[in-house]
Parts: structure tokens; C-alpha cells; sequence
């Protein structure tokens, strides 16, 4: 049995989470708690992937990342990296699809705390990093930590991008949803249905430990507001 | 949730429309046929709806009981596999048309005289059908281990689900370099043709024709395959790239 595409599917979609984190995490926080022109808009472009048929960024994927794209011109010409039918296509597709999940959790969690604390600490001095970091971060955790989860798990499933921008590359771009499609396409089900049955329990186990820990969460608070 | 239910049941009746065939042909096909169906449909006023796919991928299809009156395939394999499973109406089967796999390029690219020569700088990237489900890529498969070139360019291939994405790779500019059909490349003027492959290197490419056994429409499929070997048909095929096949039946 070939383990190839379970490997790499973890491969890719831990590379696009922790992409996804960093760059949603910093713009949640800079964007989620300011009031500007525009901002309507500009949280409607980030939210766009969720509501996309896949194909649509995948074309656009192509069209930025491809040969002739600009994008993907420049950095065969100054880097001569290839993005297209590669594994870091994949990643690109992966991290695009599941940015939303993650800016979504991030915005709420750092609108669902006291802002005061900030403040507070900033009042006696502390540096804004250092805010971020000791305060905004571990009250915002949860939220976060939610947001990892749904954006590794929409990584761990992305396909129809994917595919158009990555190809089906055995070895280097068939992650678990690509292998289930060619595998499909060839006949060879009993394959098929083990890499649906892998998935299938990848995807519950991650919206399994969601729901028990979210509920855990919401207990500890509810106990901690009594006492 | 009655509407639904009423709605459904009266949709349903008009799929056995008795002048209408249902084609599940290879993917390669797809200009030729657009040009032979509407003549078909004029001559003998039965309609045609068409499904192109590879031909590995439609043969699943079949087998998993799409509804299909017809299968053109571009390779003898998958028509043996419904055959087998006794899916198919063996007295039907007929061979109308040959073809050729060529390797295509951007017109920078230089022409080779055998497909022998044929070598990668190590950006460059090769798109070729899924060989497990593509016949384009089947026959490519077998000439490149043949001439022991398949191992080598293995990590540099692109691998398409039908031969029109093959081809599409390559118009694009995404991929370099692309194994087709000469028909394939014919209808392109975006690639240019660099070689052409060697027959004898693989096994003959043949697209056969069968109605298959659940077919409600027998005998308007038959009609099909039989002026698919018509020279009316004949002349259609030159004119898009493949060679015809005399004779049609064969014996089996």
C-alpha cells in the first residue's frame, strides 16, 4: 500500500495552516477592531474563497501562478521556482481555500474579550508587541486554536484548486482527494474507499474534538461566572 | 414536497424517448463527432447527446450502470472489459477509425526526428494521459518503456485525465511538452507537432464501436455505428486527422 498521499496531504495541509495562522492572525488583528472606509469590502474580498466554487480559484490561481502569470513569471525569472503542477501549487490552493475559515475564528475571538485589558497594560507601559503577545494572544487563543482546527481540515479536503493548479502529479501532487478521484477514474475502488474511509475519519475527529472541546470551554466558563 | 415528488415522476418518462441515443465517446473524438452527429441527425432524424471523457473513466462509468446506448472508445482494452461482463452487444462491434500519437510543443521548440531524442531540461515538464485510464497515455506508456525513456522522465510528467487536457496544457503554455493524437494536434494551432511516434512501439491504436445491452435504442445505435463506417463518415475522418478502417466488422 502506497502511504504517499496521506503523507503528503499532511505535508501540504500543515504547511497551508501554519501560513493560513500567521497571516490570518495578524490581519484579523489588525483589521477585526478597526473602523475604516471600506472595511465592509475589504473583509468581503478575504471572506470570498468560502463562497467560491473552487474551480474559480483555481482559475485564478492559474491565472496569477501560471507560466505566463505574472506572479509566476516573476518568480521563475528572479528565483526560477515553478508554482504550477508542483506540491507548493497545492499548498497555495490549500492556504487560499481555507484562509477565510481561520479569519473568521481570529475576528471574533479578538472582539470577544475585554478590550480594557489591553489598554490597560498599555497604560502602564508595556510595548504594543508585548501586549499582543501576553494578552491579546492567550485571551484570543481559544477562537484561535478553533480556526486552525476548520482551516486544516478544509486544507486536508481541498480538491477542485487543487487540481487545476497543481495537476495530478503522482508522488509529488496526488494528496488523498486527488489520489480518491484518479483512483475512482482507473477502477481501482477497494483503493478508493480507503483513502475515503482515512479522510472521513481525519474530517471527523477534527469536528468531533471542535464540538466535545468547545462545549468543555463553554462549561468552564459558565462554572467559573457562578463561583 | 408533492410538487417534488409529482414533478420527478413526470420527468422521468421522457428519458426513453425512442429517437434519441445516448454516445459516450473518447475524449479525442469530440471535434470529429460534433461534425458527424448533426449529419446523423438529418439523415435519419434521431437525436444524439454526447459524453466525452477517457475512455478508462467512461468504460467505469458503464460498468457502474450510466445510462449509455453507444461506447467509441480509443482503445480495444476497455471494450474488452465490458465485454467480459457481458455489458456490451458483441454482434455490434465495429472498428471505424485509426489515429497516431504525435508529441507536441511550443512552436519554439525543435523538431525531432525520433521520439528517441526527446530530452528534458530539468524545469521542463511533459503532460501525458493518466496511463491507467487515458489511451493516449496507455500508448505512450508503452513506447516510452520501450525505448527506455519512461523511468528517466517519470518525475517530469503532468498527468492528464483525458488527452484534450493533455493538449490543453500545452496550448496554455503550462506544461512544455505533450503526447497527443495527430488529430489533437491537427485541430490546435497553438502547438506545433515535433514528432511523430513510431507505431510500431505500441500496440495499434483503434477506436472500436459498440452498442451496449441495456440499450433501449438498439437498433438507432446500430444505425450510428453503421454510418460511422459509411464514406460519407470516411472523408469526415481525414479531414480531421485519423485514418479510416475499411471494412468496419470484424470478426470476434
Amino acid at each position: 500500500m502506497n502511504v504517499e498521499p496521506l503523507l503528503l496531504s499532511l505535508k501540504v495541509a500543515g504547511i497551508a495552516t501554519f501560513m493560513v495562522f500567521i497571516i490570518g492572525v495578524i490581519s484579523a488583528r489588525i483589521i477585526s477592531r478597526k473602523l475604516f472606509p471600506g472595511k465592509s469590502i475589504l473583509e468581503s474580498i478575504l471572506l470570498l474563497p468560502l463562497v467560491l466554487p473552487p474551480t474559480v480559484i483555481g482559475f485564478g490561481l492559474l491565472y496569477l501562478f501560471g507560466k505566463n502569470g505574472w506572479i509566476g513569471q516573476w518568480l521563475m525569472d528572479w528565483f526560477g521556482f515553478q508554482v504550477i503542477f508542483s506540491w507548493t501549487g497545492a499548498v497555495i490552493a490549500s492556504a487560499v481555500v481555507s484562509f477565510p475559515l481561520m479569519y473568521q475564528s481570529a475576528s471574533a475571538a479578538f472582539q470577544n474579550y475585554d478590550q480594557n485589558l489591553e489598554n490597560a497594560a498599555l497604560t502602564m507601559g508595556a510595548s504594543k508587541l508585548k501586549v499582543f503577545f501576553t494578552i491579546s494572544l492567550p485571551l484570543a487563543w481559544p477562537g484561535l486554536l478553533a480556526g486552525l482546527v476548520m482551516a486544516f481540515a478544509r486544507s486536508l479536503g481541498e480538491f477542485g484548486a487543487t487540481l487545476m493548479i497543481a495537476g495530478y502529479i503522482p508522488g509529488e501532487t496526488d494528496t488523498i482527494p486527488l489520489a480518491i478521484y484518479f483512483a475512482v477514474e482507473s477502477g481501482r475502488m477497494e483503493e478508493a474507499l480507503l483513502w475515503v474511509v482515512v479522510i472521513l475519519c481525519l474530517g471527523f475527529s477534527a469536528v468531533l474534538w471542535l464540538n466535545t472541546w468547545s462545549r468543555r470551554k463553554i462549561n468552564f466558563v459558565r462554572n467559573h461566572k457562578k463561583s | 414536497m408533492m410538487i417534488l415528488l409529482i414533478l420527478c415522476s413526470c420527468a422521468s418518462p421522457s428519458d426513453s424517448n425512442e429517437t434519441n441515443i445516448r454516445i459516450a465517446a473518447a475524449a479525442s473524438l469530440k471535434d470529429v463527432m460534433e461534425e458527424l452527429t448533426p449529419r446523423f441527425e438529418e439523415q435519419y432524424h434521431i437525436e444524439i447527446e454526447t459524453i466525452y471523457g477517457g475512455s478508462g473513466k467512461l468504460a467505469r462509468q458503464i460498468e457502474q450502470g450510466a445510462p449509455v446506448d453507444v461506447f467509441l472508445s480509443a482503445d480495444l482494452r476497455w471494450i474488452e472489459l465490458l465485454k467480459e461482463q457481458d455489458l456490451v452487444d458483441k454482434d455490434t462491434y465495429i472498428e471505424f477509425a485509426t489515429n497516431q500519437i504525435v508529441l507536441i510543443g511550443d512552436e519554439s521548440k525543435n523538431r525531432l526526428d525520433t521520439i528517441q531524442e526527446l530530452e528534458l531540461t530539468e524545469s521542463e515538464q511533459l503532460a501525458v494521459g493518466n496511463p491507467e485510464s487515458v489511451p493516449a497515455g496507455t500508448y505512450t506508456k508503452q513506447t516510452l518503456e520501450r525505448i527506455q525513456l519512461w523511468g528517466k522522465l517519470e518525475d517530469q510528467m503532468v498527468f492528464g485525465s483525458d488527452v484534450r487536457q493533455v493538449l490543453a496544457y500545452v496550448e496554455s503554455g503550462q506544461v512544455d511538452y505533450g503526447f497527443v493524437y495527430a488529430s489533437d494536434a491537427m485541430i490546435s494551432d497553438q502547438v506545433a507537432t515535433l514528432t511523430q511516434v513510431d507505431p510500431t512501439l505500441h500496440d495499434s491504436i483503434i477506436y472500436p464501436g459498440i452498442v451496449l445491452s441495456k440499450s433501449r435504442t438498439k437498433d438507432q445505435g446500430k444505425k450510428f455505428l453503421t454510418f460511422l463506417t459509411s464514406d460519407h463518415a470516411t472523408e469526415i475522418y481525414k479531414a480531421y486527422g485519423f485514418n479510416p478502417m475499411r471494412g468496419g466488422k470484424i470478426e470476434k
